[in-house]
C-alpha cells in the first residue's frame, strides 16, 4: 500500500561514518553480488558490460567529495556512500500507482513488491536522493531493501542477519540497527557523534544517518621541543647525563 | 544447510514464491585472489556454480569483511577475457591472432625449445614471474632448470622497502609486519594507498578510528587512508627522506631519543673502523672471533658489545692502529648537521617547517609521555627474565609512495631509524614483525649465479649479498644476469629487476637470450616503463626478421595484453579452479601474532566447453620439469615425483620435516611447522577453511629478535632450525663494505663511473639525495605519479563487468592553483610532457594535493581489443597509463632505478603540463588487436542457479 | 530531467485531448453537424488514447498496467489514470448521444469536469515533486490546464475565450519560466545540504561513483545548453501563442483555425519537451551538475 504508515514499530536503517569510510567500494560491489546472485531481488543487469557504454543497476554507490575551507584549514576528501535512507515520509512510495512500493510497518523498510512494479519509474523521481533504479532487464524499481531478505533470514547463522554491505564494509564505517529505539548501539552513535539527516528540507524524514567527519587539524597540545641547552653541554652533555642514569 | 534463496519477502500481503535453485549452496572455504591481500573467502557454491563470494568471519586476514574486488570475484571468474585453450601465434606479434592448440603440443613446443638451452646455455631462458604467490615453486623450478635468470615482481615493486627492511631490522612493512591496531595511539602512513595488507590495513584503521588514536598520513595525495587520516601533510613527492632526517634531527636536538632501546637492541655502540688508510673502513671492528666490539669507557678499550653494559655512544677511539667511533657518534655527527633543520628542508618538501616541528613534538609526546607497559613477563636471548612489556604507542608504516623512488632505499632506512630511535618497533603500540620475520640478513642466503649447462644452479638465484664478492658479475665487473641485478648498478636487488628483463634481452645486454617466461605479468603493458618502446622491442627483429627476443612464453588466464606478444600461451585456471599455497617459505599471510599460511583449492572445477581447457599453472610447471627431467621433479627412472601441484604442495620438502604447508603435518597430522608429510594434509586445510593458524605464544608477542620464547618457537615451528637473535642495523655493514668498494678499498671495484655515484648511494647511515631523474627541474617542474585504486586490480580489473563501471576511465588530477593558472576547465585535456614522451589525457581538478603533484589512478588504460572488451571501451580511448611517459633508463644507459636496490622509480616522473582542447580520445592511441577469446556478451544479468 | 518523447507525447496529446472534451462537454461546436461532431469526439478521444498508449511505451512492464488504478487515494498517477479512464467512459456516452442527435449538456458537463480533474492530477504528478524544485509550484497545474484549454478550444474552433487564453499561457509560461530559473536555488538543496559536508568548505564532486552509465544519470541528470534553451523557449512561444494568435485575431476562417490549432500543438511540444529537459533533479547534484 502506498500508504505510509503513521509510524513503525522499529526504524531499522544504516548509520554510515563519514569519518571512517576510507571510499573502498566494497559496499557497493558486496550488495551488487547478493542482491544478484542470492538475494530474490536479483538479477541487477549490466548492459553494454563489456562495450563502449556499460550501465548497471547498483543499490549503493560512493561518490567522493572535496571541500577547501575558506579559513585555510586542509583540503578535506570525503567518501560518500549513498544508498536508500528508508524515509519515513517517503515521497517515493505515496506516488506510486501500483502499490508495488511500500514502507513496512513492522520495521519501517522502503520496499518495492516487483510482481506489483510497472516500471513507471515516478518513484525514482519522487526520491531526491537518487536511492531507486530501473533495472531496463526486469523492468521494475530496484532499490536497497536494506537486506530484508538477510536480516530476517533465519536460514543464515545469526551474526550474518545483517546489510551485506556492513557486513562487508573493511573499515567498520556502516552500522546498522534500530533507530527508532533510543538505547540501540546505532541511535546513541547518532547522538554523540551528532549524526545527520541529508537534505533535511526535502522533508522526507531519512532513517539512515551519517556522521559528519570529525573536526581535524587538532593542534597537539604537546609543547614544541626545546633543543637541548647548550649551557649543559648540548646533545653531549645530555647524552652523558642520560647514560649515567639508565 | 538451508538456503537463503529460500526466505520468502514479505513485501506484500501476499508471498512470492522465491527462486529456489535444484541444489542447495554449499560454502566452499579458500582463498581470494583478487589481489595479494589474500582474504579467507566462504564461495557459495551449486551445481559448480558460483552464488557469491563472502568474507570468511574465521579467516585471521579479513574477518569476514572482504573489500570490492573480492565481493566482484564472480565476475572476474565469470570474465569473457579467459583464456580456454593453450594458444600458439599466427599472426604477427602484438596481432593477437592466434590458433588453439592441444596440451600435448604446447608442451612439446615448450620442451622443444627449453631443452637445447638447459643443455647448452640455460641462462638463456629468462623465466620471470609478476603477481606470482609460488616464488616457492618458481625459484626453485628455475634454479633446476639451471638458470640465474629468474626473479619474480618485487624488483618494480617494493624491493627497496623489503631490502631496507631486511638489513636495518630483519623485517618490513609490505606484507611483513603491522602497526599493533590494539596499542598504538599515533599511526603515521608514509606514501600508503592500498597495499598488499588492504583489508587488514582497513580494519585497523577503523579501529584506531574507533579508539579515537591519531592517524597522520604523509602522502602527496589526499585520496583513501589520507582522506580519514586526522592530518594530512601534502608532501613534495621525492622528498620523505628530507621530513624524516629532519624529525631525527629535532628528535636528537631535544634528546627525545630511547636511548635506553638503542644501546639494548641495535648496534648504536658498535665500532666502526674510521681510518681511510685502513683495509677495514667502514666495517665494524671484529675480536677474532668474529665479534662485533664496543668500547667500554671503564675499562677504556674495546670489548665484544655484548659483555658491555654501558658502552660508549660517542666520542672516537684509537684501537691499535685504527681510529674507530661508535655508530651512535656517526649518527649525531650526521643528523645534529643544521641543515636537516626543518627551516632549511621544508621548503624542498613543500611543507611548512612548523608542520615539522609540531610533528616531531606529538611523536616524542605519543612517544615518552604515554609509554604502554603489559604486564607480561618475558625473557631475553641472553636470559635475563624482564617483569614487563615497555612500548611506544607510536606505528608508522610506509609502502610504495617512499619505495618507488630512486633515493627509496635510503628514505626506507631514514624512516626505520626514526622508529629506532623512538623505541618503537617490536614494542606494544608500535610496529611489529609477523612470522617468519624477524629474520636477519644472515639468515637469507645471498645471489647465486654459477650456471652449469645441463645441472641446477648453485643455489636461489635471489638473496642478500653482504658486500662486494657476493655480485653476480663477470671478472670484468659485468652483470651476469640478464636484469643487471646483483651487479654494480643495483648491488642489493633483493629482488631482481624484472623491470629491465625485455630491454636488456632485445638489446643483448649483457647476452641475447632465446626464450623468455612470463608469469602473471603484464609485461607488455602496465608493469613496463616505457610502453610504447617496449612494445617495440618485444616485436623488433634482427637483420633475418627473426624477433631480438626469439621466443615468449606466457602464462595467463585472461586475454591480457602480454597474450598477444607471446609465442605460446600456457592457459592458467582462475583462482577459484586451482590449487595454490600461500607458505611460510614464501610470502604467508601471517599476522604478528601468528604465523599463517593458507592453500586455495579447486571450489569450481574449470569448464571451458568446446575448447581444449585451461590447467593450473604451477601443474603444468611441474609437468614441464618432468617432461625437462629436471632434478627434483622426477625420480631415478625418469618418473613424475609428484603428480601435480595438490601432491607438490604436501610431498614436497625444502629441509627434512619442512615443506610448502605448516600445518597439520607428520603422518597422524599433530605436527605444526615440522613433521612427515601428512597425505590428508589438503584436506584438513579444507576442513578448516583454506588456512593453518599458529599463534605466538602471549610471552613471545613482543621483541621477537630477543625474545627467548619467540625464538624458541620460531624453531619449534621450522621457521629456522637454531635460534637467531640479533641487534637491529642502524648502520648497515654491507652498504659500508660497498661505500668503501666506490672509495677505492677492497679487491672488488666498482667501473669509475659508478664510484661517485655509489659512495653516495651506499651510504652506512641513511641519507637523503634527490631523485636521480631529477636533472632538469626548471623544463619539468611537475611530479606525475600514480595510486592504485582500492576497487581495480592493476590491470585485471577492468575485465570485470562491476568492476570497470566504477573505474573505466581516468583523469589526470591536477591542483587547483595549476588548474587556475593553466586555465583549465572540465573537460579540457592536457598534453603532458617527460623528458622521454608525451601524451594527451583528459583532466580533472583537485585541491588537496600537493600543488606541484600530478597524479592519476593506475593500469585503467587498456590496449583496445584486450581483456574481451570493446575497442571503443572507454578503457581504451579514454583512459591512459602514465608509464608511456616513464623511461626504463636514465640518460647515462643505467636504468632508471634505485641505485641500491634496482627497485623501479615510478614515483620520480616529472612532467610539464600544459592546456588543450578536449580531444577525442587521449593520446597515444594503440591499434586494436584481435581478441585471441570469443566476443565478450552485450549483457549480464549475473544469477546463480 | 530525461525528456522521454513517450511522456511529452503522452501528456501534450492527451491534455489536447481532454481540452478538446472540456469545451465539448461546455457545448462547444453548436451547430456541428453529425459528422463534425463525430470527427471531434474522435479526434479528443483519439488524442487521449494516442496519449495514454503512448504512456504505455514508458513502462517496464506495461502489461501490469491496470495495477495502476489501484493506489487512487495516495498517488496522483493512479488518479489520473483513473480519472482518464471514467473521463472517457462519460465522454463515450456524451458523444455516443451527441453524434446521434442528443447533446445531454449535463453529461458533458460531467465529462468536462473529469477531462479538468485529469489534466490537473496529470499536473500534481509533477507538481507534487520536491524532488524538482522547477515542477513544484501552483503554475504546474496552471500551465497544465492552460494548455489543455488553448489547445482544445483551438481544435474545437472556440472563438471567444481563445485569444485570452493563448495570451494568458504565454504569460504564465513566462512567469513560470522566470521563477522556474531560481527555483532549485530558492529550494534551499545545495550539494552542502545532500551531503551535510557545509560545515567543512563548499563541497564538489571529486570522483563520480561510476565511470560508467546509470540510470539516474540518464533519467534524471538531462543538462540542455543555456543558449540552446533559450532559443527552443522562443521557438516554442512563437508556435504556441504568438503564430496562433497571429492567425486567429485576424480572420475567422475554419482553415486558419485548423493550421493555428496544428501550431499550437506542435508548440505546445516543444514547450513540453522543455519542461522536462529544463527541470533540474536534485540527485544531479550528487554528481556534479544541476
Ligand atoms: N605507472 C605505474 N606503473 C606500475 C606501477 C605504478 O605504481 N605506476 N606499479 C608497478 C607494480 S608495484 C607492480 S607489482 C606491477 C604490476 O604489474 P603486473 O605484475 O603486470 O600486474 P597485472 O597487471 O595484475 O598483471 C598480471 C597478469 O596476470 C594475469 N593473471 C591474473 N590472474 C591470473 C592467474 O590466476 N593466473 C595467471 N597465470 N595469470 C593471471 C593477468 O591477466 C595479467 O596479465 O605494475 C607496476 N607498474
Ligand atoms: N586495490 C589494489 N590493491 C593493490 C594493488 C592494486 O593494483 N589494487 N596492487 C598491489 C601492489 S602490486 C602493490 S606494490 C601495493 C602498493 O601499495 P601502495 O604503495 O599503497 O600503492 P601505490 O598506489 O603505489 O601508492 C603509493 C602512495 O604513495 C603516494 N606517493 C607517491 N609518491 C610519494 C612520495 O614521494 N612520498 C609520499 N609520502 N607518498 C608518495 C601516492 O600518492 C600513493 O598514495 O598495492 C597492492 N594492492
Ligand atoms: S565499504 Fe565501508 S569504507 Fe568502503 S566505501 Fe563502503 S562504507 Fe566506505
Ligand atoms: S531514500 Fe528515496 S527511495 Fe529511499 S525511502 Fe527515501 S525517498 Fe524513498
Ligand atoms: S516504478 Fe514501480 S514501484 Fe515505482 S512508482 Fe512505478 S510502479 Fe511504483
Ligand atoms: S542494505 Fe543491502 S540492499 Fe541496502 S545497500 Fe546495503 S547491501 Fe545493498
Ligand atoms: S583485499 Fe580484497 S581482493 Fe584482496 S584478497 Fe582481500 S578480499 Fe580479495
Ligand atoms: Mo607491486
Amino acid at each position: 500500500m502506498t500508504a505510509l504508515p503513521a509510524s513503525t514499530e522499529r526504524a531499522l536503517g544504516l548509520v554510515i561514518d563519514l569519518d571512517t569510510c576510507v571510499g573502498c567500494h566494497a559496499c557497493v560491489v558486496a550488495c551488487k553480488e547478493w542482491n544478484s546472485g542470492s538475494s530474490p531481488a536479483g538479477p541487477l543487469s549490466d548492459t553494454d558490460a563489456y562495450g563502449a557504454r556499460p550501465s548497471g543497476t547498483f543499490l549503493n554507490r560512493v561518490h567522493t567529495f572535496e571541500a577547501v575551507p575558506a579559513d585555510g584549514r586542509q583540503p578535506r576528501v570525503v567518501h560518500f556512500p549513498k544508498s536508500c535512507l528508508h524515509c519515513a515520509d517517503a515521497p517515493c512510495v505515496t506516488v506510486c500507482p501500483t502499490g508495488a512500493s511500500l514502507k513496512r510497518e513492522r520495521d519501517g523498510i522502503v520496499l518495492v513488491n516487483e510482481d506489483d512494479c510497472i516500471g513507471c519509474g515516478l518513484c525514482a523521481w519522487a526520491c531526491p536522493y537518487g536511492a531507486r533504479e530501473l533495472d531496463p532487464v526486469a523492468g521494475t524499481m530496484k532499490k536497497c531493501t536494506l537486506c530484508e531478505d538477510r536480516i530476517d533470514n533465519l536460514a543464515l547463522p545469526e551474526e550474518d542477519r545483517i546489510p551485506a554491505c556492513v557486513r562487508t564494509c573493511p573499515a567498520g564505517a556502516r552500522h546498522f540497527g534500530d533507530l527508532a529505539d533510543p538505547e540501540s548501539a546505532v541511535s546513541r552513535l547518532v547522538a554523540e557523534r551528532g549524526g545527520i539527516d541529508l537534505m533535511p528540507e526535502q522533508q522526507t524524514r531519512p532513517t539512515n544517518k551519517y556522521l559528519p567527519p570529525r573536526s581535524r587539524d587538532v593542534d597537539v597540545l604537546a609543547p614544541l621541543l626545546e633543543p637541548l641547552p647548550e649551557e649543559a653541554g648540548g646533545f653531549l652533555g645530555w647524552l652523558d647525563r642520560t647514560l649515567a642514569r639508565l | 544447510m538451508r538456503l537463503a534463496t529460500e526466505f520468502r519477502s514479505i513485501r506484500h500481503d501476499s508471498m512470492r514464491e522465491p527462486d529456489v535453485p535444484d541444489t542447495a549452496p554449499e560454502i566452499r572455504r579458500t582463498t581470494c585472489y583478487m589481489c595479494a591481500c589474500r582474504c579467507g573467502i566462504d564461495v557459495h557454491v551449486a551445481e559448480n556454480r558460483v552464488h557469491h563470494i563472502e568474507g570468511n568471519r574465521a579467516h585471521p586476514v579479513n574477518r569476514g569483511v572482504l573489500c570490492a574486488k573480492g565481493s566482484a570475484g564472480v565476475m572476474q571468474h565469470l570474465s569473457p577475457a579467459r583464456l580456454r585453450a593453450p594458444l600458439r601465434r599466427t599472426g604477427p606479434r602484438g596481432s593477437g591472432e592466434f590458433r588453439e592448440i592441444s596440451w600435448e603440443e604446447a608442451l612439446g613446443i615448450a620442451v622443444n625449445w627449453l631443452e637445447p638451452i638447459r643443455e647448452q646455455h640455460p641462462e638463456r631462458l629468462a623465466f620471470f614471474t609478476g603477481r606470482d604467490q609460488s616464488q616457492a615453486l618458481t625459484g626453485w623450478w628455475a634454479q633446476q632448470f639451471g638458470t640465474l635468470n629468474y626473479a619474480a615482481h618485487g624488483g618494480f615493486c617494493s624491493v627497496n622497502m623489503a631490502a631496507a627492511g631486511i638489513y636495518t631490522m630483519g623485517g618490513a612493512f609490505w606484507e611483513f609486519g603491522a602497526p599493533d591496531w590494539e596499542r598504538t595511539r599515533l599511526l603515521i602512513l608514509f606514501g600508503v594507498a592500498e597495499d598488499h595488507d588492504s583489508n587488514p590495513l582497513k580494519i585497523g584503521l577503523g579501529k584506531l578510528k574507533a579508539r579515537g588514536a591519531r592517524v597522520i598520513s604523509v602522502n602527496p595525495i589526499r585520496t583513501g587512508y589520507s582522506a580519514i587520516a586526522d592530518q594530512w601533510i601534502g608532501i613534495t613527492p621525492g622528498t620523505d627522506g628530507l621530513l624524516i632526517l629532519s624529525l631525527v634531527h629535532l628528535l636528537l636536538t631535544s634528546g627525545k631519543i630511547d636511548l635506553a632501546y638503542l644501546m639494548r637492541f641495535t648496534n648504536a655502540a658498535w665500532l666502526v673502523d674510521q681510518d681511510p688508510a685502513s683495509p677495514g673502513f667502514g666495517s665494524f671492528l671484529r675480536d677474532s672471533e668474529g665479534r662485533e666490539l664496543a668500547w667500554d669507557p671503564a675499562r677504556h678499550r674495546a670489548v665484544p658489545a655484548a659483555d658491555v653494559a654501558r658502552p660508549a655512544l660517542s666520542g672516537g677511539f684509537n684501537v691499535g692502529p685504527t681510529h674507530v667511533k661508535p655508530v651512535f657518534a656517526l649518527m649525531a655527527e650526521a643528523y645534529l648537521d643544521p641543515a636537516l633543520a626543518p627551516e632549511a628542508v621544508a621548503p624542498a618538501c613543500g611543507i611548512e617547517p612548523e608542520v615539522i616541528h609540531r610533528l616531531a613534538a606529538e611523536l616524542a609526546d605519543t612517544a615518552f609521555n604515554h609509554p604502554i607497559t603489559l604486564d607480561r613477563p618475558w625473557t631475553d636471548h641472553c636470559g635475563k627474565r624482564h617483569e614487563t612489556m615497555v612500548g611506544r604507542p607510536v606505528a608508522m608504516h610506509a609502502m610504495r609512495g617512499i619505495a618507488a623512488h630512486s633515493n627509496g632505499f635510503q628514505t626506507c632506512r631514514a624512516l626505520h631509524l626514526l622508529q629506532l630511535i623512538l623505541g618503537t618497533v617490536e614494542t606494544p603500540g608500535g610496529f611489529r614483525f609477523e612470522p617468519p620475520y624477524p629474520k636477519p640478513v644472515s639468515a637469507h642466503p645471498k645471489p647465486h649465479h654459477k650456471v652449469t649447462p645441463g645441472y641446477p644452479l648453485d643455489g636461489p638465484q635471489l638473496g642478500y649479498p653482504r658486500g662486494p664478492e657476493d655480485l653476480a658479475i663477470d671478472a670484468d665487473g659485468r652483470p651476469k644476469r640478464i636484469d643487471h641485478a646483483f651487479s654494480w648498478e643495483a648491488p642489493l636487488s633483493a629482488h631482481g629487476m624484472m623491470h629491465m628483463v625485455i630491454a636488456n634481452a632485445a638489446r643483448g645486454d649483457p647476452y641475447p637470450i632465446d626464450v623468455l617466461f612470463l608469469y602473471m605479468a603484464n609485461m607488455a603493458w602496465n608493469s613496463s616503463m616505457n610502453t610504447a618502446q617496449t612494445i617495440g622491442m618485444l616485436t623488433a627483429t634482427d637483420a633475418t626478421g627473426v624477433y631480438l627476443i626469439p621466443k615468449i612464453i606466457v602464462a595467463d588466464s585472461y586475454s591480457s595484453e602480454m597474450v598477444a606478444y607471446a609465442d605460446l600461451v600456457l592457459p592458467d585456471t582462475t583462482y577459484l579452479e586451482r590449487h595454490d599455497c600461500i607458505s611460510l617459505l614464501d610470502r604467508p599471510i601471517s599476522e604478528p601474532d601468528a604465523a599463517i599460511d593458507a592453500i586455495r583449492w579447486p571450489v569450481i572445477e574449470p569448464e571451458r566447453p568446446g575448447a581444449e581447457g585451461v590447467r593450473g599453472f604451477q601443474s603444468v610447471l611441474l609437468d614441464l620439469g618432468v617432461r625437462l627431467k629436471l632434478p627434483g621433479m622426477v625420480d631415478a627412472n625418469g618418473k613424475a615425483i609428484y603428480r601435480d601441484y595438490a601432491d607438490y604442495m604436501v610431498r614436497h620438502q625444502r629441509r627434512p620435516g619442512v615443506g610448502p604447508l605448516m600445518g597439520w603435518r607428520g603422518e597422524d597430522g599433530t605436527g605444526t611447522g615440522r613433521g612427515a608429510p601428512n597425505p590428508k594434509q589438503l584436506a584438513r586445510y579444507i576442513e578448516a577453511g583454506g588456512f593453518h593458524i599458529a599463534h605466538v605464544p602471549e610471552e613471545a608477542a613482543f621483541f621477537k629478535p630477543w625474545n627467548r620464547a619467540y625464538q624458541d618457537w620460531a624453531v619449534k615451528i621450522g621457521i629456522y632450525d637454531t635460534p637467531q637473535p640479533y641487534l637491529f642495523q642502524l648502520y648497515v655493514e654491507p652498504l659500508a663494505r660497498f661505500q668503501a668498494a666506490a672509495l677505492g678499498h677492497g679487491p672488488h671495484q666498482p667501473p669509475d663511473a659508478l664510484r661517485e655515484r655509489l659512495a653516495r648511494a651506499m651510504a652506512p647511515l641513511p641519507v637523503w639525495y634527490p631523485p636521480l631523474s631529477d636533472t632538469d627541474t626548471d623544463t619539468y617542474p611537475i611530479h606525475a605519479i600514480t595510486q592504485r585504486p582500492a576497487a581495480m586490480y592493476h590491470s585485471w580489473g577492468s575485465q570485470n563487468a562491476w568492476l570497470r563501471q566504477i573505474h573505466g576511465e581516468n583523469p589526470l588530477y591536477i591542483p587547483g592553483a595549476l588548474w587556475e593558472s593553466l586555465g583549465f576547465e572540465p573537460g579540457d585535456f592536457a598534453r603532458v610532457v617527460s623528458p622521454h614522451a608525451e601524451i594527451r589525457v583528459p583532466v580533472a581538478r583537485m585541491d588537496a594535493l600537493n600543488p606541484a603533484t600530478v597524479w592519476t589512478w593506475n593500469a585503467i588504460g587498456k590496449r583496445p581489443g584486450a581483456w574481451s572488451l570493446a575497442p571503443d571501451a572507454p578503457e581504451a580511448t579514454r583512459g591512459f597509463l602514465l608509464n608511456h611517459l616513464i623511461p626504463e633508463t636514465l640518460p647515462t644507459g643505467l636504468s632508471n632505478s634505485d641505485p641500491v636496490t634496482g627497485q623501479a622509480a615510478w614515483y620520480d616522473l616529472r612532467v610539464r603540463i600544459e592546456r588543450i582542447p578536449a580531444e577525442a580520445r587521449s593520446a597515444p592511441a594503440f591499434p586494436s588487436e584481435m581478441s585471441p577469446v570469443p566476443r565478450a556478451p552485450k549483457l549480464v544479468k549475473f544469477r546463480a542457479g | 530531467m530525461h525528456p522521454a518523447p513517450s511522456i511529452i507525447a503522452f501528456t501534450t496529446l492527451s491534455g489536447i485531448g481532454f481540452g478538446l472534451i472540456i469545451w465539448l462537454g461546455l457545448g462547444a461546436a453548436p451547430d456541428a453537424t453529425h459528422l463534425y461532431a463525430l470527427i471531434l469526439c474522435l479526434l479528443a478521444a483519439g488524442l487521449v488514447c494516442a496519449g495514454l498508449l503512448a504512456s504505455l511505451l514508458h513502462l517496464g512492464q506495461p502489461t501490469r498496467f491496470l495495477k495502476a488504478f489501484s493506489q487512487w487515494r495516495t498517488s496522483w498517477l493512479s488518479r489520473e489514470a483513473a480519472l482518464a479512464m471514467t473521463t472517457l467512459v462519460v465522454f463515450a456516452l456524451y458523444a455516443a448521444l451527441w453524434v446521434t442527435g442528443t447533446r445531454f449538456l449535463p453529461l458533458g458537463l460531467f465529462a468536462a469536469l473529469l477531462a479538468f480533474k485529469t489534466v490537473f492530477a496529470t499536473a500534481m504528478i509533477y507538481a507534487q515533486m520536491r524532488s524538482v524544485p522547477r515542477w513544484r509550484s501552483v503554475l504546474t497545474p496552471v500551465i497544465f490546464l492552460l494548455f489543455a484549454l488553448t489547445g482544445g478550444a483551438l481544435f474545437a474552433g472556440v472563438r471567444g475565450p481563445t485569444p485570452w487564453l493563448l495570451g494568458a499561457l504565454g504569460l504564465l509560461q513566462i512567469v513560470a519560466w522566470l521563477w522556474g530559473d531560481r527555483a532549485l536555488a530558492r529550494s534551499g538543496t545545495t550539494l552542502a545540504t545532500a551531503t551535510g559536508l557545509g560545515e567543512m568548505g563548499r563541497p564538489r564532486l571529486l570522483e563520480p561513483p561510476h565511470t560508467g552509465q546509470n540510470y539516474l544519470l540518464k533519467e534524471m541528470v538531462f543538462v540542455v545548453g543555456r543558449r540552446h534553451a533559450a532559443r527552443l523557449r522562443v521557438i516554442g512561444l512563437v508556435l504556441a501563442v504568438v503564430i496562433p494568435l497571429a492567425l486567429i485575431l485576424p480572420t475567422e476562417g475554419r482553415l486558419a483555425v485548423w493550421i493555428a490549432a496544428d501550431v499550437h500543438a506542435l508548440g505546445a511540444l516543444v514547450l513540453r519537451w522543455l519542461f522536462f529537459a529544463q527541470a533540474e533533479h536534485v540527485v544531479g547534484l550528487y554528481y556534479g551538475k544541476r
